[in-house]
């Protein structure tokens, strides 16, 4: 593994060129360009929905086209200003508590975005998974119901299994959630290659199933035996992710094992000769078989493997946030998990960075509800927003005039539901 | 003598080819004018320019003297022209009369509710008038491909079009089909239809045209008539240089039975018998040819040689071990070579690399991986050896073998199979779709290949290849082989004959 | 001409032989599974009656219940589906095969109510009602979908286009009137149809993406309305409801009355949409052109048919049909707005509309049966059956799963779907 001394830098570099050939420094070019565009693009819309919807605005135009707009800019520059400092904090307490040297007030000063890092860890697991299903040919839409499979059984290990010491519970409760998604992500997987039902089709069901599955579990065997409303027991200290800091300050070493699990990811795609069948069998199945790879083993190995790190986001919520298992705890990880892996070109590093921006937003959109009065779910729409400039790069190079590489880079990831 | 259409000037330039040049042609009123050209050479695009599907850049197209704007193919379907598509233009799950109807639907009453009953009375006359017999209720994809393309000229004269565009309409023909075609040409141009029919292949063009026009890469060459012409000259008007229609070759030197398949039947996708009760072998230093229509089953032969396809019954060993039902893989490693009839949807990954299209077969086991790990310096050095020895033109061995053009995507899967130690070569449509330089190379490849020792099996629709390549020739017709002939004392009608099935006959002309 | 000797191996016989066989297998395990389950395992006691009431209204109701011994009920159910699986067995019933296997369905519910009401009583016109109206989005997302699928563009948006439409509809109803609200959400319905459209027909990304674009959109902007305004100004969320139109003379009829034509405008409406799709889509020219550009829009391409067009017109009727069923949502039952109240019923639909093989009657039974599915989890707990309602409300996912893998036959699916039209 001499070549893994690298930085991260050089090696998406590689990774973008082993796919990409002509006019390698126009396309990177556009590559890099157009993701950050299609960011701008999407606050830029925001911006536009957060006027539109503002009563003062409405109210100052009333007055004088001029104050109409200086209160435009002035709600906007709010909302904004709200979210950045409740993504990143606030850069006067920053440089106070710097300044005054006071450990707990750096620690608290800094709480905002150690907390986008949390926000920011179960988006690179659900990523991941999105987009080595993307890697192999296959649309893991089912991310979601996958999560709450591995939750559900991360959740059970982590109160059920008592006088485990942490170092052992933790890793037993992480593969519990890792089996819990795998699974879920094994069944599509199989019948995709056993009877051809579409994954897409078929994760969607199972979304639904593993929804209404562990609704009955915490109603039944998964319930904290002294509540009246459906929820699990408290997993067990043994088997929490360990706080970096005291509280209330949340981080944990999720982060670190997200980071960790993305590099495995890439060594795995890119590095090794199993990835190498996976990929094959992504672009183009046919000539896979024909170059003697196993279409079966790789469809359903792919699916979960992909349904095992969605299960790892699920198992990261439970044993670094929330301690317990309740219905509908995820606010949509898997759905924003396709938006996130497209804008980090399915990428690990990529996946990486995209959840980044995602978490510093949903994490910084609290705030902005709060101090601003802008609902979080602009958030949601700025996601659909960069998911459709991504996917669609010709809207982007339309409203900025960009030059058209020479290779179409229209995203086709499904094959037909016919074939 | 009037003329019916005039194209003055036609040029259409892609980006980086121009695939017209200034082309002019002339179509008379119930003639047959042939437009011959090898493949690449802008046939096509001339006919899809003339169809509406493409615009051209410059140019005029006159329709009975009157300029015509052709801006789609309604334009073209109003203005009389209909063209007979090489890969036809028929929905599978439509009936016979769903599909001709298909865009000039008959309808009554409100809504536009269809008149199915109609339509086939129309469709009954079209196939009683020009001798295209067909049920107007039967589902297309039930039909063979001879009755499908009766459909598609149906489809044509329902319409009522006169200018008839025929593409590359014997590929998927026997030799007797093609017979068939031809006389049907003949009804139609001599109830004044006039019909402009495009091929590479010298000796229709000879028998069944009344006017020839050949053009080359993009160029109007020549026009002649064919009592003026021979497939000599026009073969070398087509390619630009001199060709031999002859291969040079020597007498085979046969060694041992490398491939041995016995009794084999297997079933197509829709659980048919697509192979039925077929034994054959193949041996070292030969060249068998498996000669038959498309669809015939010879595809899933090819398959279950090569791991692909599940046999039903039946044994197929390789130098006397069995591999029946054996993995792809381990087939592979035994010393068989494939290249497959669809190169770049089984034989290439496009957006990858040549690199890693080089590798494809051997990426698993040492150099090219050493325990988990890929080993990416190897790869490279292996392919720019192979770029270098095959001459692959490309830009730099981390191209996209998606951006090749079609003879080098087709090089880098013959150096990727034959610089393994093989000792079968299975060649499926190897040429299809290549120039006559391309082909030529490829040929020269495979005969090479059969000559240090290794069985060749070549599977290709087109009879000459066939004829030309061939020691022995296995001939396959509804899933079965319906005889094994010497290549050298068997001619190209009794060949055809079998292809339709028809071996007693073949026999009765041998006689 | 020369004749062609060319014939068609064995032209699909051994297909319609192993499908003949299989559905005949599977009639026979139905009637199994019915007279295992719900006679030998779990069987009543031999004696218990059933009780159906049929009409609404406690027991002074003019019509009276239908009781009868549950164990003979059940028994004579099971032996039915065992004749029909043995008649397809020996003889098949070639192409009523389909509506036999929808009998045997509908049999093999009713044997499970007759077992679930065993020595208890039932009112099986309301569960028939309530089935019907949990239907009607079900029902209308699968025929969004047809619409759309059938033209080759797959759409996974129904949902997101019903939510975002269910929205419009409450604002503009309460603004207005409800007639003023459904046109308004039809048109949202159009307007987020029209998008995916540009996306998928222009842009030509994946269908599957561009329908998650409209999905989280739509799932943004409306709780970001609702967040923003419908919770602090009430009045732009009290549109009033679409009332109950009983048909005159047919609602008077008895049972089937109460069962059909006491319903509102939707339902009526939903009928006369899926009567005019079933013989659009097989028999018009419109039918035929979408079907066409499903199939193989090149073909249809060369024969003059304007491709790109086809795809919009049809993928904005998707739109227009999946805001009519957002409507529904809130106009035609609730009367308010809620965040993420369509909860799923666009992705039953588009199960429908796989199990129902992309044809209207089918989507039909298929969302009869899911709705049947959904209207009887909320029975459950009434007649003590020891079924968790959410297994209940798992059947149609895991029934489309089934249908999916092929174990039932294939479902016909358009060859061009999921494909983007490319001239060259």
């Amino acid at each position: 593994m001499s070549e893994q001394k690298q930085s991260s830098g050089d090696i998406l570099i590689e990774e973008l060129n082993r796919t990409n050939s002509s006019s390698r420094i126009g396309q990177l070019g556009q590559l890099v360009l157009i993701p950050i565009l299609a960011v701008i693009t999407g606050l830029a819309i925001g911006a536009i929905i957060i006027i539109l919807t503002s009563e003062s605005v409405y109210a100052a135009f009333g007055n004088s086209i001029g104050s109409g707009l200086g209160e435009a800019f002035g709600v906007v520059y709010e909302a904004y200003w709200a979210l950045f400092i409740g993504a990143v904090g606030d850069p006067a307490k920053i440089s106070a508590a710097l300044s005054s040297g006071d450990a707990e007030a750096v620690r608290r000063a800094f709480n905002p975005f150690s907390d986008s890092l949390v926000t920011t860890t179960p988006y690179i697991f659900a990523g991941l998974a999105v987009a080595l299903g993307f890697r192999t040919g296959l649309f893991n839409i089912g991310v979601e119901g996958q999560l709450y499979l591995g939750a559900a059984l991360a959740t059970y290990i982590g109160f059920a299994f008592t006088d485990l010491p942490p170092i052992l519970h933790i890793p037993f409760a992480l593969a519990g959630g890792l089996v819990g998604g795998a699974i879920w992500g094994f069944i599509p997987g199989w019948l995709k290659a056993k009877t051809g039902g579409h994954e897409v089709i078929n994760t969607i069901m199972m979304n639904y199933i593993a929804i209404r599955l562990t609704e009955w579990l915490v109603k039944g065997p998964l319930q904290r035996p002294d509540a009246q409303n459906p929820i699990s027991p408290i997993v067990l200290e043994s088997s929490q992710l360990p706080k970096l800091f005291g509280d209330p300050i949340r981080f944990h070493i999720g982060f670190f094992i997200a980071l960790a699990t993305a590099w495995l990811v890439w060594w795995y795609l890119f590095r090794t000769k199993m990835g190498f069948d996976l990929r094959t069998v992504g672009a183009n199945s046919n000539a896979a078989k024909y170059a003697g790879m196993n279409i079966v083993r790789s469809t359903v190995l792919a699916m979960s493997l992909s349904g095992g790190l969605a299960g790892l986001t699920g198992a990261n919520e439970i044993l670094g946030v929330n301690h317990f298992f309740v219905s509908s705890f995820s606010p949509g990880y898997g759905f924003d998990a396709i938006a996130l892996a497209l804008l980090g070109k399915n990428h690990p590093l990529g996946v990486v960075l995209a959840a980044m921006l995602f978490g510093f937003l949903r994490s910084g959109a609290t705030s902005m509800q709060l101090n601003a009065g802008v609902p979080v779910d602009i958030i949601s729409i700025l996601q659909a927003l960069v998911l459709a400039f991504i996917a669609a790069p010709a809207i982007i190079r339309t409203i900025y005039r960009l030059k058209e590489p020479k290779e179409s880079d229209a995203m086709m990831i499904s094959a037909g539901f016919g074939d | 003598m009037s003329v019916v259409l005039e194209l003055k000037g036609i040029t259409k330039r892609f980006p980086g080819v121009l695939a017209n040049d200034h082309i002019d042609l002339t179509l008379e009123e119930g003639k047959i004018h042939a437009l011959l050209g090898e493949n690449g050479a802008g046939k096509s695009t001339l006919m899809n320019i003339l169809y509406g599907l493409y615009q051209p850049n410059e140019g005029e197209i006159h329709v009975r003297g009157k300029p015509a704007k052709i801006y789609s193919p309604s334009d073209a379907i109003d203005a009389g022209i209909g063209m007979v598509h090489q890969h036809f233009m028929l929905i599978p799950v439509f009936s016979v009369t769903e599909n001709v109807m298909l865009g000039e639907e008959e309808t009554r009453g409100i809504g536009g509710i269809l008149n199915r009953r109609s339509a086939s009375k129309k469709i009954r006359e079209i196939s009683e008038r020009f001798g295209l017999d067909v049920d107007p209720k039967a589902m297309v994809g039930d039909l063979p491909v001879g009755v499908q393309q009766r459909v598609e000229i149906i489809k044509l004269l329902y319409r009522n079009a006169d200018i008839l565009i025929f593409d590359e309409p014997t590929a998927v023909l026997t030799p007797q089909e093609t017979d068939g075609l031809f006389e049907i040409m003949r009804s139609l141009t001599a109830q004044g239809k006039s019909i402009i029919f495009i091929t590479h292949k010298l000796k229709e063009v000879l028998e069944v045209a009344d006017n020839i026009t050949v053009i080359r890469r993009g160029k109007v060459v020549g026009s002649t008539v064919p009592d003026q012409a021979d497939s000599n000259k026009l073969a070398e008007m087509m390619v630009g240089r001199e060709v031999a229609l002859e291969i040079d070759r020597t007498p085979p030197t046969v060694g041992d039975t490398i491939l041995s398949v016995k009794d084999l039947v297997l079933l197509d996708d829709q659980e048919n018998v697509a192979v039925n009760n077929v034994s054959f072998e193949a041996r070292a230093g030969e060249i068998l040819g498996i000669a038959g229509v498309q669809g015939n089953g010879q595809t899933e032969l090819v398959e279950a040689i090569t791991g692909l396809r599940n046999t039903q019954s039946g044994n197929i060993s390789f130098e006397g071990k069995n591999i029946t039902n054996a993995s792809p893989r381990k087939i592979t490693q035994l010393g068989t070579a494939h290249i497959p009839e669809d190169r770049q949807r089984d034989g290439l990954v496009l957006e990858f690399p040549i690199t890693d299209n080089l590798a494809l077969q051997e990426y698993y086991k040492a150099p090219f991986s050493k325990g988990l790990i890929m080993q990416d310096g190897v790869i490279l050095e292996n392919a720019e050896k192979l770029i270098e020895e095959y001459d692959i033109r490309t830009p730099s061995a981390s191209t996209s073998a998606g951006s090749l053009s079609g003879g080098n995507q087709q090089k880098v899967i013959i150096a990727r199979e034959f610089t393994r130690d093989i000792k079968l070569l299975l060649a499926s449509q190897p040429t299809r779709g290549l120039d006559v330089g391309s082909i030529e190379y490829i040929h020269s490849q495979i005969i090479k290949k059969r000559d240090t020792g290794t069985a060749v099996m070549l599977i290709s629709t087109e009879l000459d290849e066939v004829m030309k390549l061939s020691d022995r020739i296995a001939v396959m017709f509804d899933g079965e082989i319906v005889g094994i002939v010497d290549a050298n004392t068997v001619t190209k009608e009794q060949v055809g004959l079998m292809m339709a099935g028809a071996v007693e006959e073949a026999m009765e002309a041998a006689a | 001409m020369a004749t062609l000797t060319t014939t068609v191996p064995n032209a699909a016989t051994s297909v319609e032989l192993n499908r003949r066989r299989r559905m005949g297998f599977v009639f026979i395990g139905f009637a199994l599974l019915t007279w295992l389950l719900f006679a030998v395992w779990q069987g009543p006691e031999a004696e218990a009656i059933t009780t159906f009431r049929l009409a609404p209204g406690g027991p002074n109701s003019p019509i009276p219940p239908w009781e009868f011994n549950a164990l003979n009920g059940i028994n004579i159910v099971a032996g039915i589906c065992a004749a029909l699986g043995a008649f397809q067995l020996v003889r098949g019933f070639g192409r009523a095969t389909s509506t036999v296997m929808w009998l045997i369905v509908i049999l093999f519910a009713f044997a499970f109510l007759t077992w679930a009401a065993s020595g208890k009583s039932l009112n099986l016109a309301g569960l028939l009602n309530a089935t019907l109206v949990r239907a009607v989005p079900i029902v209308i997302g699968a025929m969004s979908g047809i619409l759309s699928e059938r033209a080759g563009i797959i759409n996974i948006a129904i949902e997101g286009m019903m939510l975002g439409s269910a929205m419009i509809a409450v604002i503009v109803g309460s603004l207005t009137n409800v007639w003023g609200g459904i046109f308004a959400a039809i048109l949202t319905g159009a307007l987020l149809a029209y998008i995916h459209g540009v996306l998928s027909i222009k842009y030509k990304i994946d269908q599957i993406i561009s329908g998650t674009v409209i999905n989280i959109f739509a799932a943004g902007i409306t709780s970001y309305i609702s967040a923003k305004f419908l919770n602090t100004y009430a009045e732009l969320n009290s549109p009033g409801i679409v009332k109950p139109f009983p048909l005159p003379l047919l609602s008077d009829l008895p049972v089937i009355g109460t069962i059909l034509f006491k319903h509102t405008w939707f339902v009526y409406t939903m009928f006369i949409f899926l009567i005019l799709m079933q013989i659009g889509v097989f028999h018009s020219r419109w039918g035929l052109r979408m079907r066409a550009v499903g199939e193989h829009p090149k073909a249809a391409d060369t024969l003059g048919i304007n491709v790109i067009r086809t795809r919009y017109i049809s993928v904005v009727l998707s739109g227009m049909m999946a805001g009519f069923g957002g409507a529904w949502f809130t106009l035609g039952s609730v009367g308010r707005f809620d965040e993420m109240m369509t909860a799923g019923k666009g992705f039953i639909g588009l199960a429908a509309m796989i199990f129902g093989n992309y044809s209207p009657m089918g989507a039909l039974g298929a969302g009869l049966l899911f709705g049947f599915a959904d209207s009887l989890q909320t029975k459950l707990a009434i007649l003590k059956v020891p079924i968790p309602s959410e297994f209940l409300l798992m059947a149609p996912y895991v029934i489309t799963m089934i249908a999916l893998a092929g174990l039932v036959g294939k479902a016909q699916l358009p060859a061009a779907g999921g494909k983007p039209y490319d001239k060259e």
